[in-house]
């Protein structure tokens, strides 16, 4: 059994379609620790020993979130700038991460054609996640290919946000289960809800 | 009654003229009160007044400028002076005493004249130095430390002096005053008879009752070692309750009736048991120094300070005998620069001994160059005790009052031509530690003990008052410094060192207590910024126009706080209760701000037309929020969170394929 906890970071919920669905759900699954940033720190009053302490008592940190100018909302950047400390999760005897995992779940409002080189984007959507990436690396953390929904704001018209919603669930019970592979990423690799819920049909 | 009425007026007319004058011209106000004495000593002479009687009484004005400089010195400073006390005071008394005394073995007298008017030469005057010291900031310069240390040990050396002097007494001289019928061992308070030579104040032995004459030496010793003990018992354990008991009672007069029986019955202790009342209040002043009644002490004994000094220095203008002194304008003049001569020489090789740099040498030099009040008591003591014969006696009067009435002068002298030489190469000494905090906290209740206690948490140093005695005794429980007393007495905000503070916070209850110290401290000390606490929202447009840099309602924050949390137990998302509760306090601040500009404090609310239209207008924009209209800050506080519409997205997305190749 892997200690998961989601860190989940969303400043306006009240228009949130996909994020809170996958919340409401995440918070539901036995055995994981959810927080809801927005909630427990509604003035940016980050408590650093309480969670470096949930860190030290979890295996796999997820950070969910809705992509704002291509990173965190605040409250999750400021979570990392005072949590993350030298000694602590890097530097000279910072190796309290080392081995744990840090997981990705992102909702972007562009396509996915959007995240390319030739989309109005530019950039793939693992260029924009190398700040995160590399923070994982600096922390010796595992980072495996994020969870992403593309088109988050079209999501309510299809089945796609059942699927992604379905597929979080999944992944976040397999994860617990020690069901899930969890490897580093390559390159440009991403992780969707197909790639899961196709895991389960096998 | 009216022979009463008539001198206090009198007396009261010639200083209130004359010291604005004088210190609008810079001449500082001791030198007014002395020309005020100069000016009106013809009509005191017509009236028949004994102005010399009246000195005694006012010289009791030195004891309480005693008590106050004790209030202000720690014992620890007090140790700490002790070299400088010792060395140059001692030296000071010494070297002026030899020199002044070959001054008059040369001019014919015979040396036990000429010991005994060294002697009453060589004090300088602790009222008039200490007073323009404190007047013109220069108390805590080296200079004013040094000057403060000599002043303080004549103060002490009256004490042997008047054991010593009855044995200079003169055999022919005795003769003559056995006629007079009263001399050295006189032990009844015998009024004005005949000479005013002998029933006075400062330490005198010969006229009052007495605790220790007729004793052995060691039962004297005894009793006398006794009373400076119970001063200093008394002081450490017993004020600070009878302080209290009196603050119950919360009757501010009652608070300096108190302070008062507490100085003069100090005073009158040690003229009991024959040692100087000056000397003994200062004592008591120096165990009180760290009391937290300090500040209410010296606001109450200030003002009696202050008027009796003045007094004492109008009686010295007025005690000049002019018939005298231009009969021989000549010598007396010449002696009398001649003194101050001197004793700058001394003072000055004295600085040179003790390092005194540049201005603080000067200062030291001519500030204590005059003969002072004490002189005056040794003159009439030697009299008295047949040392000195009358007619030597009147002009050496003359030359001390002269040398105190020039002294105003050499002040000026030192402040308009030394210093501004010296004020680029002199050295600067580390700051002295100020003993006032950076900050003044008036009200230590639920209100300003938070403030007190962040403040003091971040490290910053306050000073607080409270009138409420229980307060206090919470504050000192924790170790707390706080002081005595109502923050809307000017004087009490004054001692508590407002002048010099960072900030004023206002925290005491009632609106119109607060209205009065803020707009006190506003109109009498306009850098010192004020934070204060406003009881309501009319209260904070008064407190805006008085020109606080800040006003804080008092409920407000909490109010606010309040309504923010039961959103979240309504099951608002915490995040969203916190955007709901900052834009809320946001637009009130708003509202406030645009209230407080149409609002003016000399026009009633009622006839204020501009305020009623404004209040209308923002009253029609906010009724949707007394409506209770669902999600009026939506708008507001969504702003920047509202996802973009799909129509925005595909705009987004028709724009960049517009300038693909």
């Amino acid at each position: 059994m892997a200690k998961i906890i989601v860190y989940y970071a969303h400043p306006g919920q009240t228009f949130s379609r996909a994020n809170r669905a996958m919340a409401k759900r995440a918070s539901n699954i036995e055995g994981i620790t959810f927080v809801d940033l927005y909630a427990e720190y509604p003035r940016h009053d980050i408590d650093v020993g309480k969670e470096q302490t949930r860190l030290l008592e979890h295996d796999v940190i997820v950070f969910q979130f809705p992509l704002y100018w291509y990173s965190t909302p605040s409250l999750l950047k400021e979570w990392q700038d005072l949590v993350l400390q030298h000694g602590f999760a890097y530097g000279h005897g910072g190796d309290k991460l080392a081995g744990k995992t840090l997981l990705l779940a992102i909702t972007a409002g562009g396509s996915d054609e959007a995240y390319t080189r030739d989309g109005y984007q530019q950039h793939t959507m693992r260029t924009f996640l190398t700040p995160l990436e590399q923070t994982a690396g600096l922390c010796q953390m595992r980072f495996p290919p994020p969870y992403v929904l593309f088109g988050a704001l079209k999501a309510d018209e299809g089945v796609e946000l059942t699927h992604h919603i379905d597929g979080y669930v999944e992944l976040l019970t397999r994860i617990r289960d020690d069901k899930f592979k969890l490897k580093d990423a390559t390159a440009e690799e991403l992780t969707c809800a197909s790639d899961i819920l196709s895991l389960s049909e096998e | 009654m009216t022979d009463f009425l008539l001198l206090a007026f009198v007396f009261l007319v010639a200083g209130v003229v004359a010291v604005p004058i004088a210190s609008r011209l810079g001449l500082g106000s001791v030198l007014g009160y002395l020309i005020a004495g100069i000016v009106i000593s013809p009509l005191l002479a017509t009236l028949g007044v004994d102005v010399i009687s009246i000195q005694h009484f006012a010289e009791f004005g030195v004891v309480m400028m005693l008590f106050l400089v004790g209030l202000e010195l720690e014992p620890r400073m007090l140790w700490n002076m002790r070299a400088k006390l010792l060395g140059l005071g001692g030296l000071q008394v010494g070297g002026t005493t030899v020199f002044v005394m070959g001054v008059a073995m040369i001019l014919g007298q015979p040396w036990t004249i000429s010991l005994a008017i060294g002697l009453v030469l060589a004090l300088s005057s602790t009222a008039i130095v200490l007073q323009t010291l404190n007047e013109k900031g220069l108390m805590r310069s080296n200079g004013g430390q040094s000057s403060f240390s000599v002043l303080l040990f004549q103060d002490i050396a009256v004490i042997p002096m008047l054991a010593f002097v009855p044995l200079l007494a003169m055999p022919e001289l005795m003769d003559l005053a056995a006629d007079g019928g009263h001399g050295a061992g006189a032990h009844v308070a015998d009024g004005h008879g005949g000479s005013h030579a002998s029933d006075h104040g400062q330490g005198d032995h010969g006229a009052s009752i007495s605790l220790v004459d007729g004793l052995p030496g060691w039962q004297a010793a005894l009793i006398t070692i006794g009373a400076i003990g119970a001063v200093i018992l008394g002081g450490v354990y017993l004020t600070r309750p009878l302080f209290r008991f009196i603050a119950m009672a919360g009757l501010r007069e009652l608070f300096v009736a108190a302070a008062l029986m507490f100085v003069i019955g100090i005073a009158l202790l040690m003229t009991l048991v024959g040692l100087s009342p000056a000397l003994g209040t200062f004592l008591a002043g120096v165990v009180l120094a760290n009391s937290e009644y300090r500040h209410e002490l010296e606001s109450d004994i200030d003002p009696f300070r202050g008027l009796l000094l003045g007094l004492f220095f109008i009686t010295v203008g007025a005690a000049i005998d002019f018939e005298l002194l231009l009969g021989n304008l000549a010598s007396i003049l010449g002696m009398t620069f001649g003194l101050i001569a001197l004793k700058s020489l001394v003072l000055l090789a004295l600085a040179w001994m003790f390092k005194l740099q540049g201005a603080d040498k000067w200062l030291f030099g001519l500030g204590l160059a005059q003969a002072g009040e004490f002189g005056f008591v040794l003159l009439s003591f030697t009299v008295a005790n047949d040392v000195i014969p009358q007619n030597l006696a009147d002009q050496l009067l003359l030359i001390v009052a002269l040398s105190m009435l020039l002294t105003p002068g050499l002040f000026i002298l030192y402040e308009k031509v030394i210093a501004p030489r010296f004020v680029k190469t002199q050295e600067r000494d580390a700051d002295q530690i100020d003993e006032v905090g950076e900050v003044i906290i008036a009200g230590h209740g639920r209100f300003g003990g938070i403030v007190n206690r962040m403040l003091r948490a971040t490290g910053y140093s306050t000073t607080v008052v409270d009138y409420n005695a229980g307060h206090l005794d919470m504050l000192r429980s924790f170790g707390f410094k706080a002081f005595f007393g109502d923050a809307t007495r000017p004087d009490l905000i004054h001692a508590a060192g407002i002048e010099k503070a960072k900030l004023l916070i206002v925290a005491i209850d009632g609106k119109e207590q607060i209205n009065a110290l803020v707009l006190y401290v506003r109109e009498n000390y306009p850098h010192v910024p004020v934070i204060a606490r406003a009881v309501d929202r009319q209260h904070v447009y008064d407190l805006f126009a008085m020109g606080c840099v800040e006003i804080i309602r008092e409920t407000f924050d909490s109010s606010v706080r309040t309504g923010r949390s039961a959103l979240e137990r309504l099951g608002m998302h915490p995040f969203d209760a916190e955007l709901a509760a900052r834009k809320f306090a946001e637009d009130d601040r708003h509202i406030l701000k645009e209230m407080a500009l149409v609002h003016d404090p000399k026009i009633p609310v009622s006839q204020n037309t501009a305020y009623i239209e404004k209040s209308k207008t923002l009253m029609k924009e906010r009724e949707e929020q007394i409506f209770g209209k669902r999600d009026v800050f939506d708008l507001s506080t969504d702003r920047g969170w509202h996802p973009p519409t799909e129509e925005d997205l595909e705009a987004i997305l028709a724009d960049h394929e517009a300038k693909a190749p």
